[in-house]
């Protein structure tokens, strides 16, 4: 039996529908899994994914041709039915599943199974062949559970505008900053944001998702003008002139890789929130066992370890080879 | 434990001094006195023993977490610390711990006693008591290898803070080869007098490199000896034993044994700072002679023939028993000058001499001649100036020679641990040969973070093979790497190792063709070795 999907050059291409999955190369027809950049890349002939990721990539890329789809209902495309179902990244993320001929091929995009509270939450879809990122795919990432995490920030905060400090937080514009936005406590103090992050917030909630009230931060604001601040920025803004206009500060990054003291001291934060929009190793284990799929495919991440791993499970895995990034750790602007 | 967990996350996650010592004061004043006691030991290494062998941890571990080995040591190679490594893969504890730092050393000690049996399950039953950052630490006591990154005179401004005593006495205190066990915290920190133990020593008094001629002003308020390529040491004789400690407070007495000389021609009550040498025939020996002593225990005749030591005399910090580090540098230095006078010139004892000079420019030809003399540079010091403790700027300076440098490829990479993990930061260099490339000398430090960001970017899409945890890289870039010394080693491919090899500087002007090759290294083995 033919294979529904294949891996080529471009990108993860369907040949009974004669299109391609978040492509990296410039193609006629792609499916978006979700508006982050590695995923959604500019320059393709036309787009489908769900109204919240073409609302996102509209603002992004500008003026691209983009057809919409709602959650769980199907689209034929040639010989395939297409559908797409949440993958609990960031909000209007997806998972693509595609039937040709009764096998049933799913892929996961970027993805995590907790609710996070903004996302629509993930939902598993069985399927025969299951093509799954693994970007914390090892056993050392298991993440810090929402609640505690809400805690967590929130003291940090209440501590730093206590001692007089305002408090940054890195963390990645579209998805992770809108989260931990609706994880912060108002009554602290007030909440300000870097213009990357106030941008995204725009865009959602012009399409209807409520976010908390924020301050974009401009020329003018300073630790005085509003004392006990959170600032909200993008993780690559984190010591630069822009953020020192703050004054004594305290300084933290929200991200999966700040579970790894070494990655923690190199990035020199006073303290490094564990939190990711990607599945830790508990969660990936779950999903694919969930799925019920013989055929595992890994894409980005820990790819060797992990497809041994699920081979030793019983499953048959293969890596494939993408341009997908995963949640960046070194690089300035965190991709997630 | 806690209480302690949460000062190591503070320490080891803040890069501000003023927040590191804030963080420790606050733990000095609120523990109790055992832990801070063990606290001050564990931050001046002087660490329990090993109870368990890393080997049987992990194995134990990846059965807890259960995991086939393998993934544990690929989750060990992306995090760069076994106990580290531990602490993540373990599920979470199932039950909580009230016990103290001191009460878990007391509970490792005892595990260490048992059979292995007990010690797993012991251990295991810990792991199950402790979250990540309690259960990382207590693993860490366990393998013997924590280490905490702030300095001892952090630590020791934090206790001046703490306690309201002199910094410099704190220090003094401190020195020594006192154990948790042997002293308590009244009797440490609170008794007054730092003198009580004969083996003692003074903290040593530390230079920084010279920075601007300049700023010195007249050369006639200075001395300047030559700064000798051995091992500093201090030597204590008081009550009629004597002690030799190294910089880094290890007590070096037994395998110095021709030291024992000069119990009979000093007098009691004395302490000397100053330089082991290898020395025969009134010349010192190469670094590499003395090398072969370090870290031997007991010397076997013939080494002692082949590579006698002695000590170079710098200074002198006490006198008849008297503490005499307030005086100025010249009296101690004449006081010094006449006790060795006495000494019989066939004992292991010589005054460093001094380099005459009338201007900085005789200095500087002086220091030009450093290598010949078998010296790494000049030590300038203020005639007036006191013996302090530890690293200060002003009255002291080191003007070490420039380093020997040669233009290397880099040829593998390896990613380095702790603060590092996850980055390639650990090279293999080579030199031209023909075709090949020689491999010669690895370096992992004096490049940026960011030069190291790049770097490991391109190991990453570059890598020709991969070797366990070492990536084997196409000989594409060249770096200057910078050594204080050379010296033939039969034991090494290339024939010869080199003293404190980095990097000096990442040279991607260059291409590897202008890298230098093997012929070069031999001939700087001819010239400096």
């Amino acid at each position: 039996m033919a294979d529904v999907l294949t891996f080529t050059e471009s990108g993860i291409y369907c040949p009974a529908g004669d299109f391609y999955i978040d492509p990296w190369r410039r193609v006629p027809r792609a499916l978006i899994t979700h508006a982050h950049s590695d995923h959604a890349r500019w320059g393709m002939d036309s787009y489908l994914a769900t109204p919240t990721t073409a609302a996102v990539m509209r603002h992004r890329l500008g003026d691209i041709a983009v057809q919409t789809i709602a959650y769980d209902s199907a689209l034929r495309i040639g010989d395939a039915v297409v559908s797409l179902h949440p993958a609990g990244h960031v909000p209007g993320s997806a998972q693509i599943r595609v039937a040709v001929k009764g096998q049933v091929w799913v892929v996961s995009g970027d993805y995590k199974i907790v609710d996070d509270g903004l996302s629509e939450p993930f939902a598993p879809v069985p399927c025969h062949a299951f093509i799954t990122e693994c970007t914390f795919g090892l056993p050392i990432f298991n993440w810090t559970p929402q609640d505690v995490l809400r805690d967590q920030i929130n003291r940090w905060w209440a501590e730093s505008a206590a001692a007089g400090k305002t408090a940054i937080l890195g963390a990645y514009a579209l998805g992770k900053a809108q989260r931990l936005l609706r994880l912060l406590d108002p009554a602290i103090g007030p909440i300000l944001t870097h213009g990357a992050v106030e941008n995204t917030n725009d865009v959602l909630r012009g399409i209807a998702i409520p976010l908390p009230a924020t301050t974009r931060v401009d020329t003018t604001m300073t630790a005085k003008s509003h004392p006990g601040a959170l600032v909200l920025a993008t993780p690559a803004a984190l010591g630069t002139p822009w953020a020192r206009r703050f004054g004594p500060s305290s300084t933290a990054f929200a991200s999966g890789w700040m579970a790894l003291r070494g990655v923690r001291r190199r990035r020199a934060a006073d303290r490094g929130f564990i939190v990711s929009d990607h599945a830790d190793w508990a969660g990936l284990n779950t999903a694919i066992t969930a799925t019920g799929a013989e055929k595992i495919f890994v894409t980005h991440g820990y790819t060797t370890a992990f497809q041994q791993w699920l081979r030793e499970q019983g499953h048959d895995a293969h890596t494939v080879s993408t341009d997908y990034q995963g949640e960046g750790f070194d690089s300035g602007e965190d991709a997630a | 434990m806690k209480a302690f967990a949460t000062l190591f996350s503070a320490l080891d996650e803040s890069t501000k001094t003023s927040a590191k010592v804030a963080a420790l004061a606050d733990y000095f004043r609120t523990a109790p006195d055992s832990d801070k006691l063990w606290t001050i030991a564990l931050f001046t290494g002087r660490r329990p023993k090993r109870v368990i062998t890393a080997s049987k941890l992990r194995l134990w571990a990846a059965e807890v977490a259960g995991l086939p080995d393998w993934l544990f040591e690929e989750s060990y190679s992306i995090v760069g610390d076994l106990a580290e490594t531990i602490a993540l893969v373990l599920p979470a504890p199932r039950a909580t711990s009230d016990a103290s730092l001191t009460d878990w050393i007391m509970h490792l000690r005892a595990l260490g006693m048992q059979d292995d049996d007990a010690r797993k399950a012991g251990i295991i039953a810990a792991w199950d008591r402790l979250p990540p950052a309690e259960r990382f630490l207590f693993t860490k006591l366990l393998t013997g290898g924590l280490r905490i990154g702030v300095s001892a005179k952090l630590m020791t401004r934090a206790l001046a803070q703490a306690t309201g005593q002199p910094e410099p006495e704190l220090t003094h205190k401190l020195m020594g080869n006192w154990t948790p066990d042997s002293v308590t915290w009244a009797s440490l920190i609170e008794a007054d007098d730092p003198g009580t133990d004969a083996s003692r020593p003074y903290p040593f008094y530390l230079a920084y490199g010279l920075e601007d001629l300049a700023t010195l002003g007249p050369p006639a308020d200075w001395s300047a000896e030559r700064k000798w390529d051995g091992i500093r040491g201090q030597f204590i004789l008081r009550g009629g034993t004597h002690y030799l400690w190294s910089r880094g407070e290890d007590l070096m007495t037994d395998r110095f044994p021709e030291l024992a000389q000069l119990c009979d021609a000093l007098p009691d009550g004395t302490v000397i700072d100053g330089e082991v040498l290898a020395f025969a025939d009134d010349a010192p020996l190469p670094f590499a002679a003395l090398q072969k002593r370090i870290g031997r225990k007991t010397v076997p005749r013939k080494l002692l023939t082949e590579a006698p030591v002695i000590l170079m005399a710098y200074d002198l910090l006490e006198h008849d028993g008297r503490d005499i580090r307030a005086l100025p540098f010249a009296d101690r230095r004449a006081a010094l000058a006449r006790l060795v006078a006495r000494v019989s010139t066939n004992a292991p004892l010589r005054l460093s001499p001094q380099v005459t000079f009338g201007t900085w420019d005789d200095l500087a030809a002086a220091r030009s001649q450093s290598r010949d003399v078998g010296a790494e540079g000049l030590m300038l010091k203020r005639h007036d100036s006191p013996y302090l403790a530890g690293r200060k700027k002003g009255d002291w300076w080191k003007w070490k020679v420039d380093p020997l440098t040669i233009d290397a490829v880099m040829i593998y990479a390896q990613s380095g641990s702790g603060r590092r993990a996850n980055l390639f930061t650990d090279y293999t260099f080579a030199v031209r040969d023909g075709d090949a490339m020689v491999p010669f000398t690895k370096a992992y430090s004096g490049l940026t973070d960011a030069e190291f960001r790049q770097i490991t970017a391109w190991v990453r899409k570059n890598t020709l093979q991969k070797f366990g945890p070492v990536r084997q890289v196409p000989a594409v870039h060249v770096f200057e790497i910078a050594f204080e010394g050379i010296n033939a080693s039969p034991r090494h491919k290339s024939g010869v190792a080199l003293r404190f090899p980095r990097m000096l500087r990442w040279r991607q002007d260059k291409p590897v063709a202008e890298a230098n090759t093997l012929d070069d290294l031999r001939e700087m083995l001819r010239l400096y070795g």
